[in-house]
C-alpha cells in the first residue's frame, strides 16, 4: 500500500510539471510550436528583450502586483491588530467579510467590481472610460487583503502577551514594544501574506480582465487575447523567467520561516 | 485605554471590505434587475435564465466529476506528503503550490500542445504505433484541464488536515487489532473530513465558474456557465444579463457549499486556509 502511495505521487508530480517542463523546452525552441522541437536557441530571450510592448505589459503587471502587495500588507496588518482587539462577536463578521473574496468564484468578483466602478463612473461622475489604472489597483488590494489577513492573524493570536508587558515593564513605551516586540514576532505572517499577495496579484487573470480598461493592461489579459492569433514563443521566454522569479522567492519564503522556526526552538531550549 | 485605540485600526479596513465586496454584490443585484436600454426594474432577466439551467447544469457536473477525482488523486499525495520528515514536507508543500503561482493561461495552453491530434502525446502514439487519439475538444479534456489546474487546491487543506491527526489514534487503533484498512476508515478518514469539505469546496468553486479552459480544451459546443457569463458581459454587451447570470451562479456555489457542508456535519468554521 505503501508502495503504491509512493508510486501515485511521484506520478502526480510529473503530471503537475509536466506542462510547465514543456513550456520552458519551448522557450528553448527554434520552432514556433510547442509539439515540435527544432532545435536549441536562446533567440526567444533574445527577442523577448526587444519586445517593448510586451516588456511594458510584464512592467505594468509587476507594478500593480508590487503596489497592490505592499499597501495590502501594511494596510492588512494594520487591520488584523484592530480586528484581534475587536470583541469575538464582531470578529466573527468582520472575518465571514474577509471571506468573501475568498469563496465567491472570482468571475463574481470581477464582474462585481466591474459594475461597481461602471455604475460609479457613468452614472455617478458621468465619465465614458471608468475602468483605469486606478480601478484595476483597487480590485487587486481587495483580493489580497484577505492573504495578509489570513496569515497574520494566526500569528497574533499566538502571540504571548506577557512579551509585550515584560517590554513595558522594562521601560519600553507602548510605541516601542509594539516595534520591538509585536511587530518582531508576527514578521513571518506578514512576509508570507506580502509574498502571497505579490504571487497573487502578478498571476491574476479573472478579476484582472474584467476591471481593467484598455489604456491599463496587464500581461496575463494579453495573453487571454492571444486566443484568436498564435502566441509569439517569447512569451514562453518570459514564463520561463517568471518561473524562476516565483521559484526565488518561494525558496525564499520557507528559508525565512524555517529560520524564525529555529530560533523558536533555541528559545525554548534556552528556556527549559 | 490602548485597546481602544487599536480596535479603531480595523475601522478603514472595515469600510473597504463593505464598499468593495458587499456593496458590489448589490450593485449586481441591481443590474440583474433593470433593463439594459431603460434602466426600469424589470423580471425579464431573471425570466430567461430558466434557458441557461442546462448549461448550469453541465457546469455542475463537470465541476462535481473533477472535484471528485482531485479527492481520488489528492488524498494519496497529501497522506504520503503528511508522513514526510519535517523538511521533505516542506519541499513537497513548496513544489505543490508552485504550479498555482504560475499563469494558468499558458499552463492550459500546454496542455492544449499536448493533447492536439498533432501534438506531443499524439505524435508519441503515432510513433510507436498505436496511432492518433482523439484527445482535445472532448469532455474529457476538459475535466483533464480542472484536474490539473485545482488539484493542488485539493492537496493543500488535505495535507493540513492530515499532518495535524495525532500518530497515537493511529497506533491505538491498530494495537486494538484494526487491520490497517480498517484503521483508515475508521480513524483517518473521519478525522480528515474537514479537509475533504474544504479541498472539495476549492475545486469546485474554479471549476464550476471557469471559462478559459473549457475554451481551451473543450469542444466548441461546450459552454459551461462562466463562458456564458464571459460572452454575456465582454461581447455581447448585456451586462444585466450577464448580472443575473453571476447571481445565479453566487448562489448556486453557496447553496453547493452549503450542502457539501451539511453532509459533512462541519459548519465550515474550521475550512483550512491555504
Amino acid at each position: 500500500m505503501k508502495k503504491v502511495n509512493r508510486i501515485l505521487t511521484v506520478f502526480i508530480f510529473i503530471f503537475l510539471y509536466i506542462p510547465m517542463a514543456v513550456l520552458i523546452v519551448g522557450s528553448f525552441n527554434e520552432g514556433k510550436s510547442l509539439s515540435r522541437f527544432d532545435g536549441f536557441t536562446f533567440q526567444q530571450y533574445a527577442e523577448l528583450f526587444r519586445d517593448r510592448d510586451l516588456l511594458k505589459l510584464l512592467g505594468n503587471s509587476l507594478l500593480i502586483a508590487v503596489l497592490s502587495s505592499l499597501i495590502a500588507t501594511v494596510f492588512g496588518t494594520l487591520a488584523a491588530l484592530g480586528i484581534q482587539s475587536l470583541g469575538p462577536k464582531m470578529r466573527r463578521t468582520v472575518m465571514r467579510l474577509t471571506d468573501i473574496p475568498m469563496t465567491n468564484p472570482e468571475i463574481v468578483t470581477g464582474i462585481s467590481l466591474s459594475l461597481l466602478f461602471v455604475f460609479i463612473g457613468t452614472k455617478m461622475l458621468g465619465q465614458q472610460d471608468c475602468l483605469t489604472f486606478w480601478t484595476l489597483l483597487i480590485a487587486h488590494i481587495t483580493f489580497n487583503l484577505p492573504y495578509v489577513i489570513l496569515n497574520v492573524m494566526p500569528k497574533l493570536s499566538q502571540l504571548d502577551h506577557s512579551l509585550t508587558d515584560a517590554a513595558m515593564d522594562l521601560g519600553c513605551t507602548p510605541r516601542q514594544a509594539f516595534f520591538k516586540v509585536t511587530l518582531h514576532e508576527i514578521m513571518p505572517g506578514i512576509a508570507a501574506g506580502l509574498i502571497m499577495a505579490f504571487t497573487m496579484s502578478l498571476d491574476d487573470f479573472v478579476i484582472s480582465y474584467f476591471v481593467s480598461g484598455l489604456d491599463f493592461v496587464t500581461l496575463p489579459v494579453e495573453i487571454y487575447s492571444y486566443t484568436k492569433k498564435p502566441i509569439p514563443p517569447k512569451i514562453y521566454a518570459m514564463f520561463t523567467l517568471l518561473f524562476l522569479l516565483i521559484l526565488v522567492l518561494m525558496v525564499t519564503m520557507n528559508l525565512l520561516q524555517l529560520r524564525a522556526d529555529r530560533k523558536k526552538t533555541q528559545q525554548l531550549m534556552e528556556k527549559g | 485605554m490602548k485597546r481602544n485605540k487599536t480596535v479603531l485600526l480595523s475601522v478603514p479596513y472595515i469600510v473597504w471590505m463593505v464598499v468593495f465586496t458587499l456593496i458590489p454584490l448589490g450593485v449586481v443585484a441591481y443590474y440583474a434587475f433593470t433593463d439594459p436600454d431603460t434602466g426600469a426594474f424589470t423580471w425579464s432577466n431573471i425570466r430567461e435564465l430558466g434557458t441557461f439551467l442546462p448549461v448550469f447544469g453541465e457546469s455542475v457536473l463537470y465541476s462535481v466529476v473533477s472535484a471528485l477525482i482531485c479527492l481520488l488523486l489528492g488524498y494519496p499525495v497529501a497522506y504520503y506528503i503528511a508522513h514526510r520528515s519535517p523538511m521533505v514536507q516542506k519541499l513537497l508543500y513548496m513544489l505543490v503550490m508552485l504550479p498555482m503561482c504560475m499563469s494558468f493561461l499558458l499552463r492550459t495552453l500546454a496542455w492544449v500542445g499536448l493533447l492536439q491530434d498533432t501534438g506531443i502525446i499524439n505524435n508519441t502514439l503515432d510513433a510507436i504505433g498505436i496511432g492518433r487519439l482523439k484527445l482535445i475538444r472532448t469532455p474529457g479534456a476538459v475535466i483533464l484541464g480542472m484536474v490539473y489546474n485545482y488539484l493542488p487546491y485539493m492537496i493543500l487543506p488535505l495535507y493540513a488536515i492530515l499532518v495535524k491527526i495525532d500518530s497515537r489514534l493511529i497506533e491505538a487503533a491498530e494495537d486494538l487489532g484494526c487491520t490497517p484498512a480498517q484503521t483508515f476508515l475508521k480513524v483517518t478518514m473521519p478525522l480528515s473530513t474537514p479537509g475533504i469539505v474544504s479541498g472539495m469546496t476549492m475545486v469546485f468553486v474554479p471549476a464550476v465558474s471557469t471559462f478559459y479552459i473549457s475554451q481551451k480544451l473543450g469542444s466548441p459546443d461546450t459552454m459551461l456557465i462562466g463562458d456564458v457569463i464571459e460572452r454575456m458581459y465582454k461581447q455581447g454587451n448585456n451586462a444585466n444579463l450577464g448580472a443575473a447570470l453571476s447571481l445565479l451562479l453566487m448562489i448556486l456555489v453557496f447553496v453547493c457549499t452549503g450542502i457539501m457542508n451539511k453532509l459533512t456535519g462541519s459548519d465550515g468554521e474550521d475550512v483550512v486556509v491555504v
